[in-house]
């Protein structure tokens, strides 16, 4: 157990290494955008005596170094810095929109687990057969769809022509559970392309492991066949499919702002899409944390989760 | 995504140093005027004829009261605020307009129309004016006062902040203006303003209760509508104000929300989730304009398109050449061709139907051969010019592109340099050549005033001429109407024979209702006091 735990620190070492550095990065480009943010922030009134005005208000006549160190200081207190539009805690900002956006993928994921991992062991308890090809080819197809194109589709569709949901979540505000039918298109969109690659990871893990020896030892043995499909192959299918699930939740709790601007949900991506076009700073760097550690810690998950159902993979850290 | 910037600052010659950079989007900038292009004095044409509302809905009928209307407009996230003065959004101002109201606003033409103020009057040298308020209260009961209106403005102008109508306001000296008595202020100007009553229309020169400071709370203004409650980034929701001096609106309950992707907002029109949605595209618009499922609504007149030439240096410092250029456009093709045809043609004059406008001085038309001959007279026969350019306005890159081919016929190369969208009005103020330009509606002499003197803050043609600036003090000092006209008719001639602004056209702002939504005024630029005005609109 003790190799566990020092991997489980080592990656948690690693993980606060790459936070960090994602943190530097976000600060280095800012820096970098053209012109600095006060000549964007300025936009089409760029005299001079503003553009001035604006970069004091900022502070950003103080060297990057010190701006960068005076807020590094306050994270580990939880203090992510006021936002340079409003005048408001960062934290406000991100406590906003996470609400939505945690709701959305946590029905996303709820349906995308069955939905995709059925799928998978569907098609490859058919191998070759038709429910093969069929769960095959349409997973194919869908996943080559974009989800702005998708989203509208189905908006037109369900909203417009047939009127059976309403087609955005405008006005709802982050109360969205007290609206659950403006929920449907967003979450049907979202599930469209990860159901796809999820199912295609099982099946192809499924198969994989169904032909394996242990499989075919265990068939020997007289272990039934749902238990072999169940108990043998599927947790070895799932491992690859864990880092997939991870990497789609990372994708759906860093806010999906394609759907989130298509549907009008005020969840993180549209926090982030407006502070960076506000030339926001402090709140692009607070998403940039969160995000950061939302990704190595859903990484380490997938990880464990890996060593546990198949713990003879080793998992480079 | 759909950022479509109205473009263009407010402010007159004064140094700008406004809004609140806290807070500035950059997402549908407003454009303002800061200076001046009023009736001189007086002039109580007032709201009674701007507020019979309702070109869009033609068979109004009789307004009926009751009912809510929610209105989509692209906003500003969680950064948005209610405090009128930081008003900086369509969407700000949309919702400062139903809380608040200004001394005076912008009539269709963008003159200026009393609001709160019931009259102004000048001295014999323009540089005091006596402003009567109208008998009006705030939505706690008290009186609107002339303290109120110091207040305000003393507000706005403080040294330490960066209100937006700060620059506007500058040509006042407030601290020798003072309240005659509980209903009538006496401005004291820095110099002769014979617009004045302009800068009383400025953008987000609203006026709030005297020692009112925070406005998320629980903000009270003088408005048409009180307030209710507002999730910034969401929605802001206000009820009916019984008392409005301008007469009660209709509707019993108003809310504001924000969808930034406009096909969220026609789709929430359609679905019936929004009843009003703001801003939408020409395509857009052709889609549904016929279908009988939604009113569109286009503003005309609310956006000037232009390609700008710096007439201080090379080839442009050449009046023959810059004649060439007005003649290479074809304007039809590119108001077709850029703005998906929503909108008019231009000549080579900001401001088509706005007040001053001259109007006499005929439409210039594409003329190839003619534009050869100037440009050989110039010795410029192979000229070479790089068009700068960027996708920061809708219709910019599309319009480059239909005028290098224009171009092409008349033997000039145009190459298109696309900069970057963030640092696109600083980049073009000062260095290139040749570059598309827009501007929002504001009075003619504001954009004289910002962007033609020798002392404009965003002169983007470089037009710097003593005999030009001395035309516009002669017209401010100028009392009577009729004869400051006159001057600003000869300035536009000037501007019209050898000026730095191609102005090829005016976009129309287009917005779209639900069929029952009925009193919105569709003579009204995006800018003006009827856009964006809800107390005159009912449900059928």
């Amino acid at each position: 157990m003790s190799g566990l735990r020092s991997w489980v620190a080592r990656r948690l070492l690693f993980g606060v290494v790459q936070t960090v550095a994602v943190v530097l990065l976000v600060f280095a480009l800012t820096e970098a955008l053209p012109g600095d943010a006060a000549v964007a922030l300025a936009g089409d009134q760029p005299d001079p005596e503003r553009i001035a005005a604006i970069r004091e208000a900022m502070e950003l006549d103080r060297p990057a170094h010190e701006r960068l160190a005076d807020w590094a200081a306050g994270l580990p207190h939880g203090d992510f810095g006021t936002s340079l539009a409003s005048g408001r805690p960062v934290s406000t900002y991100i406590t906003d929109g996470f609400g939505p956006t945690l709701l959305l993928a946590a029905l996303t994921v709820a349906l995308l687990v069955p939905v995709g991992v059925g799928l998978g062991v569907l098609a490859a308890r058919h191998e070759g057969k038709l429910v093969d090809r069929l769960v095959s080819s349409v997973t194919l197809g869908v996943y080559a769809v974009p989800e702005f194109a998708f989203g509208v589709l189905l908006i037109t569709v369900f909203a417009l022509r047939l009127g059976w949901l309403p087609p955005t979540a405008v006005g709802y505000g982050t109360d969205l559970l007290a609206h659950p039918a403006a929920l449907v298109l967003p979450v049907l969109v979202l599930l469209s392309r990860p159901v796809c690659s999820l199912a295609r990871l099982v099946r192809a893990g499924m198969i994989d492991a169904l032909a394996s020896p242990y499989a075919a030892q265990a068939r020997r043995y007289g272990v039934p066949g749902a238990r072999v499909r169940y108990g043998h192959a599927l947790p070895n299918a799932i491992a690859p499919a864990a880092q997939q699930l991870a990497r789609t939740i990372d994708w759906l709790l860093c806010g999906v702002i394609v759907v989130e601007a298509l549907y009008v949900i005020p969840g993180l991506g549209t926090v982030l899409m407006n502070a960076v076009a506000e030339r926001d700073v402090p709140v692009v760097q607070g998403l940039a944390v969160v995000f950061g550690v939302t990704t190595v810690v859903l990484n380490l998950g997938a990880d464990l989760v890996a060593r546990r159902f198949a713990p003879r993979a080793e998992v480079a850290a | 995504m759909n950022d479509v910037p109205m473009n263009d600052a407010p402010v007159n010659d004064a140094p700008v140093n406004d809004p609140r950079f806290p807070g500035l989007r950059r997402r549908g900038f407003l454009a303002v005027a800061g200076g001046a292009a009023g009736l001189g004095a007086l002039a109580l044409t007032g709201c009674a004829g701007s507020s019979t509302a309702g070109t869009s809905g033609k068979a109004d009928g009789k307004p009926k009261r009751g009912g809510r209307l929610r209105a989509a407009f692209a906003g500003g996230g969680a950064s948005e605020t209610l405090d009128p003065h930081l008003s900086n959004l369509f969407a700000d101002v949309a919702r400062a307009k139903a809380l608040f109201d200004k001394l005076a606003d912008y009539g269709p033409d963008l003159s200026a129309q009393p609001r709160l103020a019931s009259k102004w009057e000048p001295n014999a040298g323009l540089d005091r004016w006596k402003v009567t308020l109208r008998e009006a209260t705030f939505h706690n009961g008290k009186p609107v006062t002339a303290q109120d209106v110091l207040y305000s403005y003393r507000r706005i102008t403080d040294p330490k902040k960066a209100y937006r109508a700060k620059a506007s306001l500058e040509p006042i000296d407030l601290r020798a203006s003072r309240a005659v008595d509980q209903r009538t202020v006496e401005f004291v100007l820095k110099r002769p303003t014979a617009e004045f009553p302009n800068l009383l229309a400025a953008f987000g020169a609203y006026i709030v209760p005297e020692g009112a400071q925070d406005f998320d709370e629980k903000p009270v203004g003088s408005g048409p509508f009180r307030f209710v409650s507002f999730a910034p980034g969401k929605s802001a929701v206000c009820k009916r104000n019984e008392d409005y001096w301008d007469g009660a609106p209709y509707l019993d309950e108003l809310e504001f929300v924000v969808a930034n992707e406009e096909s969220a907002r026609i789709n929430a029109l359609l679905g019936g989730q929004v009843e009003y949605a703001h801003e939408l595209n020409p395509t857009t618009a052709r889609a549904h304009e016929d279908q009988g499922q939604v009113q569109i609504v286009r503003l005309r007149n609310s956006a000037m398109q232009s390609f700008a030439m710096k007439t201080d240096r090379k080839p442009f410092d050449d009046k023959r050449v810059r004649e060439a250029f007005f003649l290479i456009a074809d304007r039809k093709e590119l108001v077709d061709g850029a703005l998906s045809g929503a909108g008019e043609i231009g000549n080579d004059l900001f401001g088509k139907g706005y007040e001053y406008y001259a109007d006499s001085l005929p439409q210039r038309e594409q003329d190839i051969d003619r534009a050869k001959a100037l440009l050989k007279q110039a010795g410029a026969a192979d000229l070479k010019v790089t068009l700068d350019t960027s996708p920061v306005a809708a219709g910019f890159t599309e319009a480059a592109a239909i005028f290098r081919d224009q171009a092409a016929k008349a033997g000039v190369t145009v190459r298109i340099k696309t900069g970057s969208k963030d640092s696109y009005w600083k980049d073009i103020l000062d260095s290139g050549t040749l570059c598309s330009y827009r501007s929002g509606a504001m009075p003619i002499e504001a954009h004289i005033s910002q962007r033609l003197l020798t002392g404009s803050t965003t002169n983007a043609t470089k037009w710097q001429h003593k005999d030009f600036d001395d035309l516009y003090q002669q017209a401010q000092s100028t009392k009577d109407k009729q004869q400051r006209a006159a001057v600003y008719e000869r300035m536009q001639r000037r501007l019209y024979a050898e000026g730095g602004f191609l102005v090829w056209g005016f976009a129309d702002w287009i917005l779209a209702t639900a069929r029952n939504v009925r009193g919105v005024e569709a003579k009204a630029p995006a800018n003006s006091l009827d856009w964006a005005r809800f107390d005159k609109v009912w449900l059928a």
